[in-house]
C-alpha cells in the first residue's frame, strides 16, 4: 500500500475523511462500501475501457514537442488531453461515474461546474447514457461561460444558477451538495475533481489515472524509459494532476511538480495559491489545504483562468505537498497567458489556460540536457479565445 | 445534572420547543437580546447558530443570516465575547450550532473550554460525522461537559440509530425529512410512519424534530411522536420585520398555544 493512497478511513495522512452532514451519510456511504467492487469488476472495466476507446479517442498522444524542447533544452512531452472528446481530461471522470452511477440504479444525475467544462463532460455522458442531469453554476460563470451552458442545453442538461455567495465554483459546490440532501434516493452527485468526501478524491483519481498509466506505455516506446525526470501539471482541485502523478507516486526518482494559479500574484489579494496562501481545514467534506480567514470564513479565489479558481486542493495534494513528495509552483496569469501562447506559436497547439499554467514552469527551471518532460495538457484553449483575444488583443 | 438533561427531566408531558436564530443576525449585538426576549416569551431552550461562509445544508433564509452575520463581523471570538454575559440573563439551555470549520481554526480545545466557561450546555455541528467525533474529539467534549448532538434522518438505518442513542448524552435532533432547512414539513403519510418508527424506538434519549417546523400546526404534527421540536428559519424570518423584538412574544405564544399534554 503506498503512503501516497487513501487508507481504509479514507485519508492521506492527515487529509481527506467524510465531513458530511447525516442527510449525505447514507449516499456515501453507499458509495464508499460499493465503488471498488464495481470499478474493478471485469465488466466495469471492459465498458469503461470500450467506451474510452470508442468515444473519447483514447489512448491519448505522448506528443514528443521538438521545438519546445529545443527552446528549454530538455525532451519535453505533451500528454494530449485537449484531444479527448469535449476537449479536457474530465470525461475520463464522468465516464466511469457514469457508469458507476448506472450500477448504483442512479437515474439522476447533479454535478457542479465553473467554467463549464465538468459539467459539458458530464452533460455528454448523460446524453450517451440517457440518464437526466441537472449542472449548478455559478451565476456569474453562466454570463462568462455562455457557449458552454448553450452545449449543456443542448445534450438535454438543465442549468441551474448558484444565486448564493460569490456565484462561482464554490457556491456551485454548496448547491450541487443541498441539491443531494434533498434528493437522497435516485441522485448521483458527479463530483467533476479529486475533492469531496471520501471515496470521491479516490474514485476520481482513479478514473482519471489512465492518464499516468498511457503515459509510462509511450514513454517506454518513445524514451526506452516508462518514467520521466518530471512530470507536470495544473491544479485548480487537481484531478489532472492526480491522473498524472498517479502511476509515478512510488517513483521516488520522478520529480513531480504541481503549478497552481498565483492569479495576479501570490501575495496580490487576488490569487488561487492554495498551498502558499491556505491552511488546514474542512470544506466540502474532507479535511484538507485551503484559503480562509482566521476565523475559518472560506475565501474567494481569483485566477484567470476559470478552471483553478477553487479555494482550496484535494487531500491527496495537500499529503503529498506536506510530505514533500510533489512540490507545488505556481504562476501568474501573466505567465500564463505568456506561455499560452508560446505553445501556440511553436507548436500550433492552443492549450487550455489551465494547462497553460502547467507550461509556465519551464520559464522557472534548468535542465541538466537530455532529461525527459511530460507535461499534462489537460485541456484545449477553444474555450479562452475570448480571453486570449482580450488579454493579448487580436 | 446539566440544563438540558434537566430541562427534560423535568417537562413531563409537555412538548418542548426550542429556537434557532444565527448569531449577529440581524445585528451584531442582537445575539443576546434576542436570547433573553426569546427566553422571557417562553422558549425552552436556544441554538445560536456561529455564521460560515458555506452553509451547506442551510436553505437561503439561514443563507442569508449568514452572509449578513458575517458581514457584520460576527465570528466564533465576538460571540464568546458576547456570550460571556449569556448566564447573567439567560436561563434555560443554550447550544451553539454551526459548521466544523470555523470551530477547527478556532481550536477544538480552545472552544469547548470557552462553551463550558461562558454556561454553553451542547453544541450541533452537523458535518462533524459521528466517526470523526468518536474517534478525534469524544474525550475533550466530556472532559468540558460539553453535549454533542447527533442528527438523524429518515435515511438513517436503526442500527445506525440505536448508536447515536448510544453515543448521545442530551437529546436526538430528528430531521423531519432530508432536506435542507426551510423547506415545509411534509404531511405525507411516510412522514408520520417515520416518527411514530422511531417512537417506537424507545430510545434513551429525548428526541427533538428540526428542519420545516415552521407554526403550530407543524409543531403540534411533530410533536406528537417526540419530546419536542425546533424552529429556525421561520423565526430568523421573523428577524427581518421591523420591530422585531416587540413580535416574538406574539410568535412563541401561538406556536405555543396548546403546547401542554400530549
Amino acid at each position: 500500500m503506498s503512503e501516497y493512497q487513501v487508507n481504509e478511513r479514507g485519508y492521506y495522512g492527515d487529509f481527506g475523511g467524510a465531513y458530511i452532514p447525516e442527510m449525505l451519510y447514507r449516499n456515501v456511504e453507499e458509495l464508499r462500501r460499493q465503488y471498488l467492487g464495481i470499478i474493478q469488476s471485469e465488466e466495469f472495466k471492459r465498458e469503461f475501457d470500450q467506451l474510452l476507446t470508442d468515444y473519447v479517442g483514447r489512448p491519448s498522444p505522448l506528443y514528443p514537442a521538438t521545438r519546445l524542447s529545443e527552446r528549454y533544452g530538455a525532451n519535453i512531452f505533451l500528454k494530449r488531453e485537449d484531444l479527448n472528446h469535449t476537449g479536457a481530461h474530465k470525461i475520463n471522470n464522468t465516464i466511469g461515474q457514469i457508469l458507476l452511477a448506472e450500477r448504483l440504479g442512479k437515474r439522476r444525475i447533479i454535478a457542479e461546474t465553473g467554467a463549464g467544462q465538468h459539467g459539458v463532460a458530464t452533460a455528454t455522458v448523460c446524453a450517451l447514457k440517457g440518464l437526466q442531469c441537472v449542472v449548478y453554476m455559478g451565476a456569474v460563470d453562466m454570463k462568462r461561460q455562455a457557449p458552454n451552458v448553450a452545449r449543456m442545453k443542448m445534450m438535454g442538461a438543465e442549468v441551474i444558477a448558484a444565486e448564493s455567495g460569490s456565484k462561482t465554483l464554490k457556491d456551485a459546490t454548496n448547491e450541487a451538495l443541498r441539491d443531494w440532501i434533498n434528493n437522497p434516493v435516485d441522485t448521483h452527485y458527479i463530483i467533476g475533481s479529486v475533492v469531496g468526501p471520501h471515496p470521491y478524491p479516490d474514485m476520481v483519481a482513479r478514473f482519471q489515472s489512465v492518464i499516468s498509466a498511457e503515459t509510462r506505455k509511450q514513454l517506454l516506446e518513445k524514451t526506452d524509459r516508462e518514467t520521466p525526470d518530471y512530470a507536470i501539471a495544473c491544479v485548480g482541485g487537481g484531478s489532472n494532476a492526480a491522473g498524472m502523478f498517479y502511476h509515478f507516486l512510488d517513483e521516488p526518482l520522478v520529480k513531480l511538480i504541481a503549478v497552481e494559479a498565483a492569479g495576479k500574484g501570490v501575495h496580490s489579494g487576488e490569487s488561487a495559491a492554495t498551498t502558499v496562501l491556505g491552511r488546514e481545514g474542512v470544506l466540502h467534506g474532507s479535511r484538507s489545504i485551503l484559503m480562509q480567514t482566521d476565523d475559518g470564513q472560506v475565501v474567494e479565489p481569483y485566477s484567470i483562468s476559470a478552471g483553478l479558481d477553487y479555494p482550496g486542493i484535494g487531500p491527496q495534494h495537500a499529503w503529498l505537498y506536506k510530505t514533500g513528495r510533489a512540490t507545488y509552483a505556481s504562476a501568474t496569469d501573466d505567465e500564463a497567458m505568456q506561455a499560452g501562447l508560446l505553445l501556440t506559436k511553436l507548436e500550433g497547439i492552443i492549450p487550455a489556460i489551465e494547462s497553460a499554467h502547467a507550461l509556465a514552469q519551464l520559464e522557472k527551471m534548468t535542465f541538466k540536457g537530455n532529461e525527459n518532460v511530460v507535461i499534462c495538457l489537460s485541456g484545449r484553449g477553444d474555450k479562452d479565445l475570448d480571453n486570449y483575444m482580450n488579454y493579448f488583443g487580436f | 445534572m446539566n440544563r438540558i438533561n434537566k430541562l427534560f427531566a423535568d417537562s413531563g408531558d409537555k412538548r418542548i420547543l426550542s429556537i434557532y436564530y444565527t448569531a449577529g443576525y440581524p445585528t451584531l449585538d442582537s445575539t443576546l437580546t434576542i436570547a433573553e426576549t426569546l427566553e422571557k416569551s417562553g422558549a425552552d431552550f436556544l441554538e445560536i447558530g456561529f455564521p460560515y461562509s458555506d452553509p451547506v445544508a442551510d436553505g437561503p433564509v439561514i443563507q442569508h443570516s449568514s452572509e449578513v452575520a458575517l458581514r457584520n463581523g460576527m465570528t466564533l471570538h465576538v460571540l464568546f465575547e458576547q456570550l460571556s454575559k449569556l448566564r447573567d440573563r439567560v436561563h434555560i439551555p443554550v447550544l451553539l450550532m454551526g459548521y466544523v470549520n470555523p470551530v477547527l481554526q478556532y481550536g477544538i480545545d480552545r472552544f469547548c473550554q470557552s462553551c463550558k466557561a461562558v454556561g454553553v450546555d451542547g453544541v450541533i455541528v452537523p458535518d462533524l460525522p459521528m466517526y470523526e467525533y468518536e474517534a478525534q474529539y469524544r474525550a475533550i467534549f466530556e472532559a468540558n461537559g460539553l453535549s454533542n448532538i447527533f442528527l438523524v434522518t429518515p435515511q438513517t438505518s436503526e442500527e445506525r440509530i440505536r448508536k447515536i442513542d448510544g453515543l448521545s448524552t442530551s437529546f436526538i435532533y430528528l430531521l423531519s425529512s432530508s432536506a435542507t432547512t426551510g423547506k415545509n414539513l411534509s404531511v405525507s403519510e411516510d412522514t408520520a410512519a417515520y416518527f411514530s418508527r422511531i417512537q417506537q424506538m424507545k430510545l434513551k434519549n429525548p428526541v427533538v424534530v428540526g428542519f420545516g417546523i415552521s407554526n403550530r400546526d407543524t409543531f403540534l404534527r411533530a410533536t406528537d411522536y417526540t419530546d419536542g421540536a425546533i424552529v429556525g428559519s421561520a423565526f430568523v424570518r421573523l428577524l427581518d420585520e421591523a420591530n422585531y423584538l416587540e413580535k416574538v412574544p406574539a410568535f412563541i405564544q401561538q406556536l405555543k398555544e396548546v403546547t401542554d399534554g400530549h
